[in-house]
């Protein structure tokens, strides 16, 4: 396939049915690969050849130092039937829930109410609402830890609303620690939500809304037709986003948790740095490495088809 | 007036939500500032002022090597994987390039891998270079991981330029470096700025990386793992020293967040959304 090529709109791209770019010259440009090639050694060598040694070691019962053994499927049906990694893998679609459903939804109502509004200090507002996404899971762990402290703000202010009975340490008990860590991940994502909602609705074309006023659309029937619709590609994208940070979480669990108490806020991440690091079962850590990297394609490619464009771009 | 009270009501949720998201910021920056003995109020107001507690968290928790070792890896790893993607992006987006599409599809892996699907073969690999607890260890995979957005970013870019810049540029007899480093990148440069500080944000908040990779070398541990076990070792006991290593941990990014804040925002947002 040297030399000359058919039209360039037979090519596919991965992207769907997007134009391919302009293009300054009709051969095959091969000198072009020189352009791309540092690049992508440095993703073969520490992205692409790791994963496929993910798939390899996890087809293999090894404790990294007398010979491992060949097991196959096995080490997928223990990490499925075990109790630790399927509670992980439950607790995941839990986060799922906290990480992006939740801000999502807050998002979504918000931007419903306020599509219309002409809002002053934009600026100001987006600059804060962002402020979580700026620091370190690490720092965000350690706020929290504060925040949900027995003698920390929360309770306090419960105690000042007359719910004082409530306060607990909420990361430390059994019921409290998994909707606390939770809470933590829609802290964390929310407020994107909310400003990519906003600046999506800024740009809905307001005969939208007039049309559908004239129609009698009260506000709800305006949402869900003119609102909802028109923030497709940003309710795909904050859902691609937030449900990758929800599967991949480590580093706010870890400093928060570590997974308990007991098992309650174990994840799949939690348990592969166990497993590698510190019981040396590196069947157990690859499989789980290979599942959470299987059902974070999942999810995405889910969230990407479920709202894809559905009439042709521009 | 139903709009007007719309109004206020938008308005309102608007200052709700900004409290919420700077509130547990604000309040352990309000402790790293209290003597031990006068706590803020549960509602975050300060009772004294010291800065003993940074004085403290500087010298016990090295923090100062923590910073320098963050700052020297996140330079680095922005410096390589902006100039490979601008060159990589350039050639998907302007060039005929062989198996262009294919590229592209393998690098969109990348994009939502999550390290936690890699870490345990890289770190072997990691072992095997003897690399283990210096900062190449973080560097080299880095790069590796960031340069997927970084392509799709540059080339997204470089494709809404007006073609007529690459084609005046070659009618006047320009190479193609000369045509990306003279015309194009000069008209790119508000992404390739954008694209910096995203890597630097990602690279510099890393924590899996470095827990795996540096784990026992104070000089090269990089400031949220420094926090994390600072803030581990201490469970609690001192927590105005650990909210002010905290503070510390935080303060570079927020610095330039409030400076460069439209940036950040908009390459966070539009970058992707543009795909």
């Amino acid at each position: 396939m040297t030399a000359l090529s058919t039209s360039p709109g037979t090519r596919r791209t991965p992207r769907g049915p997007r134009r391919t770019a302009p293009r300054l010259h009709r051969r095959w440009d091969w000198v072009g690969l020189l352009y791309i090639l540092p690049a992508l050694v440095f993703f073969s060598v520490f992205v692409l050849y790791p994963l496929c040694q993910s798939v390899w070691l996890s087809l293999w019962e090894w404790d990294g130092v007398t010979a491992a053994t060949w097991v196959g499927p096995q080490n997928y049906i223990d990490v499925l039937t075990e109790p630790d990694s399927r509670k992980a893998l439950i607790n995941s679609f839990v986060f799922i829930v906290f990480y992006a459903v939740l801000p999502a939804a807050i998002g979504l109502m918000f931007t419903g109410i306020m599509a219309r509004i002409r809002i002053h200090g934009l600026t100001f507002f987006r600059t804060a609402l962002f402020v979580p996404q700026i620091l370190s899971g690490v720092v965000v762990a350690v706020a929290w830890r504060y925040m949900y402290a027995i003698d920390g703000p929360l309770n306090a202010l419960l105690g000042q609303v007359g719910l004082g009975w409530l306060a607990t340490a909420w990361l430390g008990e059994f019921g409290t620690a998994l909707p606390a860590v939770g809470s933590i991940g829609t802290w964390v994502m929310f407020g994107l939500c909310m400003v990519l909602f906003l600046a999506g609705a800024q740009r809905i074309p307001a005969e939208l809304y007039e049309a559908a006023r004239i129609d009698g659309a009260g506000p709800i029937r305006e949402f869900f037709t003119v609102t909802l619709p028109g923030l497709r590609r940003e309710i795909s994208f904050a859902l691609v986003l937030t449900t990758t940070y929800a599967l991949r979480n480590f580093d706010v669990v870890w400093n928060t948790t570590q997974g308990g108490p007991g098992d309650t806020t174990i994840m799949p991440s939690v348990i592969i740095y166990k497993a590698a690091f510190n019981t040396r079962d590196y069947g157990t850590a690859a499989t789980l490495s290979v599942l959470l990297a299987a059902l974070v394609l999942v999810v995405t490619g889910l969230v990407l088809f479920l709202f894809r464009d559905k009439e042709p771009r521009r | 007036m139903r709009s007007r009270r719309e109004s206020v009501i938008s308005h309102l949720i608007l200052v709700i939500g900004a409290v919420i998201a700077v509130y547990p910021a604000l309040y352990i920056l309000v402790l790293s500032l209290s003597e031990p003995s006068g706590r803020p109020s549960a509602l975050g107001v300060p009772r004294s002022f010291t800065l003993d507690n940074f004085a403290k968290a500087w010298t016990d928790g090295g923090f100062e090597a923590a910073l320098m070792s963050s700052a020297f890896v996140a330079i680095c790893v922005v410096l390589v994987t902006v100039t490979l993607s601008v060159l990589a992006g350039y050639a998907l987006a302007w060039l005929r390039v062989p198996f262009g599409g294919a590229i592209l599809g393998v690098l969109l892996i990348g994009l939502v891998l999550p390290y936690e699907g890699i870490i345990v073969p890289l770190q072997a690999m990691i072992e095997d270079f003897g690399l283990v607890n210096t900062s190449w260890a973080l560097i080299l995979p880095q790069i590796g991981l960031s340069v997927s957005l970084g392509i799709f970013w540059m080339s997204t870019y470089f494709r809404g330029l007006p073609r007529s810049l690459p084609e005046a540029a070659s009618i006047d007899g320009a190479t193609r470096l000369q045509t990306l480093t003279r015309v194009l990148l000069p008209a790119a440069l508000p992404a390739v700025m954008a694209l910096a500080l995203i890597v630097f944000l990602y690279t510099w908040n890393d924590f899996l990386l470095a827990l795996v990779l540096v784990p026992d070398n104070p000089d090269v541990q990089t400031a949220p793992l420094s926090l994390s076990f600072f803030a581990g070792n201490r469970k609690m006991a001192d927590s105005g020293a650990t909210a002010a290593a905290a503070v510390l941990v935080a303060l570079p990014l927020v610095a330039m967040y409030l400076v460069l804040q439209r940036s950040f925002i908009n390459g966070l947002l539009n970058g992707a959304l543009k795909e």
